[in-house]
């Protein structure tokens, strides 16, 4: 049986890429899967449309904590309008590992909170 | 009668586990053999349950009540037949006091509800405790919120039992009702439930106990015990899925307005309204589960074959066995009571270092299957400190080699995450 917890996982729940706090910051959000107790907030800094810095924080397990820190550095660097076209397929093929149908809501928290920064942000926007 | 002196026989689990063909399937892609500890969230089911729902669907099934052909009469017959297994299980006065519903949840929000919309009042105080599995403490929430009552809890000691003290102290401001776990399925505490009713009763409350974890491990006696209402499933303890029971007193029950409307609970209706049917066909709206009542009583059938003794004995001697081999494992801390005659087979554990989901997920890669979350504990988990354990319970089909594979596999987990 193939593990779920393969090098790149561990090592991205060690050491987390991009760990931390942006501030200020031009899109941020948090969220949490209720099941497991997971929470996951991410910042992103956007500078001529490109990604130009981005740190997540939280505690969860290590599927959502590796997930979130390898999309982390999928989006660092790449024009927003692309990265908010990232799929989950796309991240779970950067993983590179099967995820269960148990685990998939740990492994798509940080995708999700990132797409939550920029609604969030548009919402604010469109409000007054 | 077993005397605390007496002899218990030794319970016979390889001959228990031959009935249950779950457990001796052969394991598939090159995994090992299940080992099952989960059995707090649903039990395994032996051949003969699996064969009765079988059977009922094969030689009876038709529409239970007021067929007057004869499939129909088998039918309802089997029907009442299990309510009377079940009715003699808990030791019910009459098997009219025994109600099936899907669940302990069902039986409670039927409580609630029925008992509850026509006897709560505002102001008037529910007491549960901090251990209350979600099931018998939602209902509550949602029955005090359309009447004006309030909830209030008893306190658990630091060694994870009630603290009777403070239930005592609480026990004046005169709650309307005493709502127990039995036994708790986070911690595995065992409840003196005849003395907290007795002690309810002394206030006028009514006590309704969640037997959802004690059902199916310890001999439950509804008159000894003194409840007015005991919730419990059928499917923890070796019934089908689907099938639950709430066991009420007489008096009360017939006091009761009806939980829901539909077929099978009326006397009489016009279209601007409708007199009930007794009881207990005035709490079993609609086509009830019939072939999963069924199972229920084979299950119950299966139990009593076996010395309640033995399986008590059994289960203390594997989580006596558990608890020691847990204290190899660094880094590893477990909740529940220190006192192992007040702790039931259900062993909450956490492993520092690696979440609750990443340590069953990696027992369930050795294919040992646990729980990890908040096992309908939130406010527990407050308690505790923790957002989730990870839980392994047993039941009278697990052994010694299953600990071992426990241990085998927390050991792995922990030298997977580097931790070795």
């Amino acid at each position: 049986m193939d593990s779920l917890y393969k090098e790149i996982v561990l090592d991205h729940y060690k050491n987390p890429h991009n760990f931390g706090e942006l501030d200020p910051a031009d899109y941020t959000a948090e969220d949490s899967n209720p099941l497991c107790g997971d929470q996951v907030r991410m910042d992103l800094r956007v500078e001529d449309g490109i990604v130009s810095d981005v740190k997540f924080s939280g505690r969860g397990c290590a599927v959502s904590m590796a997930s979130t820190s390898i999309l982390t550095d999928m989006i660092k660097g790449q024009p927003l309008d692309e990265v908010l076209q990232i799929t989950k397929d796309d991240l779970l093929d950067e993983i590179g590992i099967p995820v269960s149908p148990a685990r998939m809501k740990c492994a798509t928290l940080g995708l999700n909170v990132l797409k939550l920064s920029v609604a969030l942000k548009e919402a604010h926007s469109h409000g007054d | 009668m077993t005397t605390r002196t007496s002899k218990v026989a030794a319970l016979d689990v390889a001959a228990i586990k031959a009935d249950f063909p779950i457990l001796n399937q052969l394991p598939s892609n090159g995994r090992k053999p299940l080992v099952y500890l989960d059995s707090a969230a649903s039990s395994q089911k032996p051949q003969s349950v699996i064969d009765a729902v079988d059977r009922f669907y094969a030689e009876s099934n038709a529409n239970i009540h007021r067929g007057v052909y004869h499939l129909s009469e088998r039918a309802t017959g089997l029907y009442e037949q299990a309510r009377h297994i079940v009715a003699d299980f808990i030791n019910a006065a009459d098997a009219r006091e025994v109600i099936f519903t899907r669940n302990t949840t069902e039986a409670i929000n039927l409580v609630a509800q029925a008992w509850g919309r026509a006897n709560l009042k505002p102001g008037d105080i529910i007491l549960v405790t901090e251990m209350e599995h979600h099931s018998n403490l939602v209902p509550w929430q949602l029955i005090a919120e359309q009447t004006g009552a309030r909830i209030k809890a008893i306190p658990l000691t630091a060694d994870h039992t009630l603290d009777i003290d403070a239930y005592h102290t609480l026990l004046a401001g005169q709650p309307k009702v005493v709502a127990v776990t039995h036994v708790s399925n986070s911690l595995g505490t065992i409840s003196d439930v005849t003395a907290i009713a007795r002690d309810a009763h002394t206030v006028g409350a009514t006590v309704v106990i969640d037997a959802a974890q004690s059902a199916p491990h310890l001999p439950i006696d509804v008159q000894a015990i003194d409840a007015d209402f005991l919730a419990f499933s059928g499917h923890k303890m070796l019934g089908p899925l689907g099938s639950g029971a709430l066991y009420g007193k007489l008096a009360l029950l017939e006091a009761m307005p009806p939980y829901m409307g539909g077929g099978g609970m009326i006397r009489k209706v016009t279209i601007e309204r409708s007199t009930y049917a007794d009881v207990p066909a005035r709490f079993e709206a609609g086509t009830p589960a019939v072939a999963d009542a069924v199972g229920l009583g084979a299950a119950v059938e299966y139990l009593q074959k076996i010395d309640p003794a033995a399986i008590q004995a059994h289960e203390k001697e594997l989580v006596a066995y558990a608890l020691e081999r847990l204290r190899e494992i660094a880094g590893l801390t477990t909740y529940g009571p220190s006192d192992l005659r007040q702790h039931s087979g259900v062993i909450s554990f956490s492993l520092e270092g690696i979440h609750p989901h990443d340590v069953a997920a990696l027992l369930d890669e050795e294919n040992v299957a646990v729980r990890a979350g908040h096992h309908c504990n939130q406010p527990l988990m407050d308690r505790l400190g923790v957002v989730a354990t990870t839980r392994a319970s047993f039941y009278l089909y697990n052994t010694r080699e299953d600990v071992d594979r426990l241990i085998e596999a927390l050991l792995r987990a922990r030298s997977v995450f580097g931790l070795a």
